[in-house]
């Protein structure tokens, strides 16, 4: 138990940070209902993926930042395939774009064992790559997106025998995260490949002494880093109905939610639900600022003073741990 | 290991050396080459009055480009150059309006070292990643732009005549602009070869730990560093406003990414230790034409940057390889 | 001794770049048998048992295992093929639990916790995190997960070092019991006591090269350090030097006083005089790296003090100590130099560190003080353009070239002329003495024995993390200073030593360690 509460005592500690901003939440908007937390889960959502994606290739000792424009590019891609296209075709365009981005993940990862140039310069590269493609899918704004993918994420889970007052807090789009993250993280972090992608952010020199193929391994994490981005991409197309070009402030805000939940920069460490944790606590302090009635530029810029000095704290304690 | 000249050395070899040694003589052969594409192309198109403009939108970005080249040498890089552009060339238009131009400028200029001095900082001591840090630095400052912009709503911009005639005009065939850049690049240049401190930006760059082991203080060199890299971003943002003449929230950002591709392009290792600004200004009027070349080519924007993020993956590849032939 | 060897490597070689690590090493191991693995630093040990064990790859040369010709081409086929390593660093995954660990590499859980009770840890708990268990055990566990898949071939690297006395007699007794079970134990040590009471044979390496197997019978020990040290054994004069001695005189230059550095220092006291060279001599691993980086100002000690002049000084940055005229030359050049620089601006490095001096360089002046040193170092100047061109004996003069121009008054040399060539070693030599003569004061690591002899006045022989004996150059020869470096008493014989008792107690010379 107490092993326990060592190990996750950083998540748990979380949890009552957001637990805390609730009751924050609630004290300044008494109205604050279930209507709401629906709204900031889907919210959260293509912040969530993101955050996912970053998880993964950090947790494997590497960094990527081509986070949110693979988020950018997956979204345009859908959000015009299935413009003036049937209900149907998003069957199609659904696993399409994943692959995509499971593919796209794939070449970040081999370029960098290929090239042997450091991973932050080639997702610097690919970041740029991956812009301009996605301006040549869609120049500015635009698409559409089957009526049945929106309706996926809103709403709330009508669960026969709880009752409506319960059942308006479980927004579709919350269980939607659930279960994609939990379909591929809770499969990986109990096989092989799982324990190989912490083993070589912990220590490679181990990993590959211990008889981990240690290139492969990093391909699989940024290929899965491209996946979940490409969840992200999806997230982002359902939630506003149409595929934006220019990213959004993804990447930063993933490398501050990773830093926030608990994985180490270095590399080895973490989880994944320390991460989403901090993402929704991320949110909520935004919820928080504009309830009240702060302009939302200046949230913008509290937002932006946090993430930044959370990346900082993260950097001197990762600095620490090194001496 | 050898390093006797007398042993016969395979072409390829020597061709890597030769490029290693001598980046600028390929550079200006590749900008020459791009010119004779554009006149071939259309022909006519090249004349003094196309150079003079060439050279006016290429300055702003070789000066951006000094930005990174400078923290590229130790290894970083300064992604907030947009932002503090935009921001210091903002504030100028808008506070000139009922400000002395001489106030007008300082306050144009505070967001800049603010910018710089957060940065260096954040990378100097608690070594963030200088991408992180200043991409994060570059948000919070179109944060502050954008509530900036509401308080000055009212009252209006305009662009100092000063600036416009810096910015645009052209004089017995010259660009005005030359007479701000011509010193500075000069001063780049000397900083960079002749002062204690431009040695010491290549010596991070090169092997931090030899540098410590010399008694390098590697914070006060990186603050250093980043608040000049800010200031002289500030004073390309003047200077762009008078070229472009539209004060805008998003002024000087589709400057950045060029910028970084110019440095590399130049030479400038972005793993630090090696380049120099000279490769980066002919890397700045070598993009400058190929941006005219692909206009007329009717490419995109989005294969724009395709191509700006292919180019530095595959120059930053390749001078891996010529500095492991070694 | 007919049975047909378990494994046999023959002819194996490996360059990096122009440097031979291995020349011509051949090692075969018998069923049955614990096998010494045995050479003096460089000899090419690490780099035979990174070969085996498929880390790197040979250039050439054949590896037979069961008979069977193999290719080891990663640690993953070297497992296949039966050979299992247990490093000096341990494997397991620092940040993954005990439990983790074995899963990733395929390892049983029971045999597992079997061997752990029997090499002296009955209280395991498997869901602990590796980072988390001290250094010891998770050696110890390192050890277990191998014995776990019965491997046909171990290979232990100073299984013994860092390991408290009781678990150290746990494993040495496990090691004995695997060799009388057909299998084979390949085992790399510094400590004879261990060897003679374990192993059966030894193979011993010499500058890349088999140079002898011998059995382990009581005396063998004066044949072994013969082989490790060859033909260098009958140089053993000392050179002549016209060094001033005038180090009795006035206060020390530098006093270390009970310095300790994390696990690795325990209890370092000495002084170091003016006009004089001092020598450390040590193996691998010993504590030198943190007593000089300590000294140097790249780390902080845990305990104890320095004194400059008598003054005790606390170094937070290198810089501190370069004040204090304390200057650092690293065994690594590429750690001193920056590499794409040239000649000049590494010279003159130190000279731009401080704020003051960041403003325009008088070229003249800093040329005149750059070719001073080159001159008096004799650096061979025609790539002076990017110091990685020049030969890695010119590298290491412009380490040095640098402290000379800006005068320092004690120079740290931690092994200067490793894999640097003969000519330019002497020159090194000669320049040491010439600082010392100029009334400066020398701190002198190698690796190489010989040159202690050369070059310094007074031997500091440290061993475990302490300083075990202080003496003058003169009362010694080398075969009495690769004796002291062992951790053997002066002036001890093979005779009348610990190898004539193999009931030696142990946990005498292990390592002392803090226990777990």
């Amino acid at each position: 138990m107490s092993r326990l509460l060592r190990r996750q005592g950083w998540v748990a500690g979380l949890f009552a940070l957001l637990v805390i901003l609730f009751i924050i939440t609630k004290l300044i908007q008494p109205g604050y209902g279930s209507g709401d937390f629906g709204s900031l889960a889907r919210a959260v959502l293509p912040y969530a993926f993101a955050v996912a994606a970053q998880t993964v290739v950090v947790i494997a000792g590497g960094i990527d930042l081509s986070v949110a424009a693979m988020m950018a590019l997956t979204s345009v891609t859908a959000a015009s395939m299935m413009n003036g296209a049937s209900e149907e075709y998003a069957l199609f365009v659904v696993p399409f774009v994943l692959a995509m981005g499971f593919v796209l993940g794939a070449v970040n990862g081999i370029l960098i064992i290929v090239t042997r140039v450091p991973d932050i310069v080639v997702t610097l590269a690919m970041l740029f790559v991956l812009q301009g493609a996605a301006l040549l899918v869609l120049d500015a704004p635009g698409g559409a997106v089957a009526e049945w993918l929106k309706g996926l994420i809103s709403g709330t889970v009508p669960i026969p025998g709880l009752p409506d007052a319960i059942d308006a807090w479980l927004p579709k789009a919350l269980l939607v995260l659930i279960i994609c993250l939990c379909i591929i993280w809770i499969p990986l972090r109990r096989s092989k490949l799982g324990l190989s992608i912490y083993a070589i952010g912990s220590s490679e020199l181990a990993a590959f002494r211990s008889g981990v193929p240690v290139a492969r391994t990093r391909i699989i994490a940024y290929a899965l880093s491209g996946l979940f981005a490409a969840f992200g991409g999806l997230a982002l197309t359902m939630s506003t109905g149409i595929g934006a070009p220019i990213p959004g402030p993804y990447l930063l805000a993933s490398v501050a939610a990773v830093v926030l939940g608990g994985v180490a920069l270095g590399g080895g460490k973490g989880g994944l639900l320390g991460p989403i944790v901090a993402v929704f606590v991320l949110r909520l302090v935004r919820t928080d600022l504009t309830l009240l009635a702060i302009d939302p530029n200046v949230t913008a810029i509290i937002e932006g003073a946090i993430m930044v000095a959370v990346v900082m704290f993260g950097a001197f304690i990762t600095m620490r741990g090194r001496q | 290991m050898s390093i006797s000249a007398i042993q016969p050395v395979p072409f390829g070899r020597r061709l890597k050396r030769f490029m290693a040694d001598r980046p600028l003589i390929p550079l200006i052969i590749l900008l020459v080459i791009l010119v004779v594409i554009l006149q071939v192309l259309r022909p006519g198109i090249v004349n003094e009055r196309w150079i003079a403009n060439t050279i006016k939108f290429a300055i702003p970005l070789a000066i951006l480009a000094g930005c990174q080249t400078m923290t590229m040498l130790t290894g970083g890089i300064d992604l907030s150059v947009g932002t503090v552009a935009t921001m210091s060339a903002f504030i100028m238009a808008t506070q000139v309006v009922n400000q002395d131009p001489a106030v007008a400028f300082l306050l144009a200029m505070m967001p800049a070292v603010l910018i710089g001095l957060v940065n260096g900082i954040g990378v100097g001591v608690f070594r963030v990643h200088p991408l992180i840090m200043t991409l994060g630095t570059s948000l919070i400052g179109t944060g502050c732009l954008q509530v900036y912009q509401r308080t000055v709503i009212a009252s209006g911009a305009k662009i100092p005549d000063f600036l416009a005639w810096l910015g645009t005009g052209v004089t017995y065939g010259f660009p005005n602009a030359l007479l701000l850049f011509v010193p500075l690049a000069a001063l780049i240049v000397f900083t960079l070869s002749r002062t204690g401190f431009g040695r010491l930006l290549y010596a991070v760059g090169d092997s931090e730990r030899a540098t410590r082991l010399s008694g390098v203080q590697y914070w006060q060199v990186i603050t250093a560093l980043y608040v000049i890299s800010s200031v002289l971003a500030g004073v390309t943002g003047l200077l762009y406003i008078g070229l472009i003449k539209a004060p805008s929230l998003s002024l000087a950002e589709p400057l950045v990414l060029p910028s970084v591709a110019a440095a590399v392009i130049g030479g400038t290792s972005i793993f630090g230790g090696r380049g120099g600004y000279t490769g980066t200004i002919i890397g700045a009027l070598i993009l400058t034409v190929l941006t005219t070349l692909l206009t007329i080519l009717q490419m995109p924007e989005g294969a724009r940057r395709i191509l700006f993020g292919l180019i530095v993956l595959f120059v930053t590849a390749a001078y891996l390889r010529i500095v492991e032939e070694r | 001794m007919t049975a047909n060897p378990l494994l046999d490597a023959t002819g194996v070689a490996k360059n990096y770049g122009a440097v031979a690590a291995l020349r011509n090493a051949s090692l075969s191991v018998l069923p049955g048998e614990v096998h010494a693995l045995m050479g003096a630093n460089g000899a090419g040990k690490s780099t035979l048992v990174k070969i085996l064990t498929g880390a790197i790859r040979a250039d050439a040369g054949r590896i037979l295992i069961r008979g069977e010709a193999r290719d080891v081409r990663s640690p993953a086929a070297a497992r296949r093929a039966g050979l299992l390593p247990v490093y000096q660093e341990p494997s397991l995954i620092p940040d993954l639990d005990v439990l983790s660990n074995l899963r990733l590499t395929g390892t049983p859980v029971e045999p597992f916790r079997a061997w752990v009770r029997e090499l002296g840890i009955p209280d395991l708990d498997i869901r602990d995190t590796a980072r988390d268990i001290p250094l010891a055990v998770l050696r110890v566990l390192d050890l277990a997960r191998a014995l776990a898949v019965e491997p046909d071939v171990l290979l232990l690297d100073e299984m013994t070092a860092a390991l408290p006395a009781n678990l150290a007699e746990k494993v040495l007794e496990v090691v004995r019991r695997q060799g009388d079970s057909g299998r084979a134990v390949i085992f790399i040590s510094h400590r004879f006591v261990e060897i003679s009471a374990l192993c059966d044979r030894a193979t011993v390496l010499r500058d890349g090269e088999t140079v002898g197997v011998v059995d382990i019978v009581p005396g063998v020990e004066e044949k072994i350090v013969e082989l490790m040290l060859g033909a260098r054994i009958v140089k053993t004069h000392v050179a002549a030097r016209g060094a001033s001695r005038n180090a009795a005189t006035g206060r020390p230059r530098l006093g270390v006083r009970n310095l300790r550095v994390g696990t690795k220092l325990n209890d370092v006291s000495f002084d170091l005089a003016d006009g004089e060279v001092a020598g450390v001599v040590a193996l691998e691993g010993q504590g030198q790296d943190e007593l000089f980086s300590a000294l140097a100002g790249s780390i902080r000690p845990s305990g104890g003090t320095i004194e400059v002049d008598g003054q005790p000084v606390k170094f937070s940055h290198p810089i501190d100590a370069i004040r204090a005229g304390l200057a650092y030359v690293p065994g690594d050049r590429a750690e001193a130099l920056a590499m794409q620089r040239s000649v000049r601006e590494n010279i003159a490095l130190p000279f731009s560190a401080a704020l003051r001096n960041w403003g325009p360089i008088n070229m003249r002046q800093e040329r005149a003080r750059v070719v001073s040193a080159i001159e008096r170092l004799q650096i061979d100047t025609r790539a002076q353009g990017e110091v990685q061109r020049l030969s890695g004996g010119n590298q290491q003069k412009v380490t040095i070239a640098r402290w000379i121009a800006a005068d320092a008054r004690t120079i740290l040399c931690f092994d200067p002329t490793r894999g640097i060539d003969v000519g330019t070693k002497q020159e090194i030599y000669k320049l040491l003495r010439e600082l010392a003569g100029h009334g400066k004061s020398v701190l002198f690591y190698t690796s190489e024995l010989e040159e202690v002899q050369r070059v310094c006045d007074r031997v500091i022989v440290i061993f475990g993390g302490r300083v075990v004996d202080i003496f003058p150059v003169e009362e010694t020869d080398e075969p009495a200073l690769m004796r002291a470096a062992y951790g053997l008493p002066r002036g001890a014989k093979a005779d009348v030593g610990i190898l004539a008792d193999p009931t030696a107690n142990i946990s005498d010379s292990t390592t002392p360690v803090a226990a777990p």
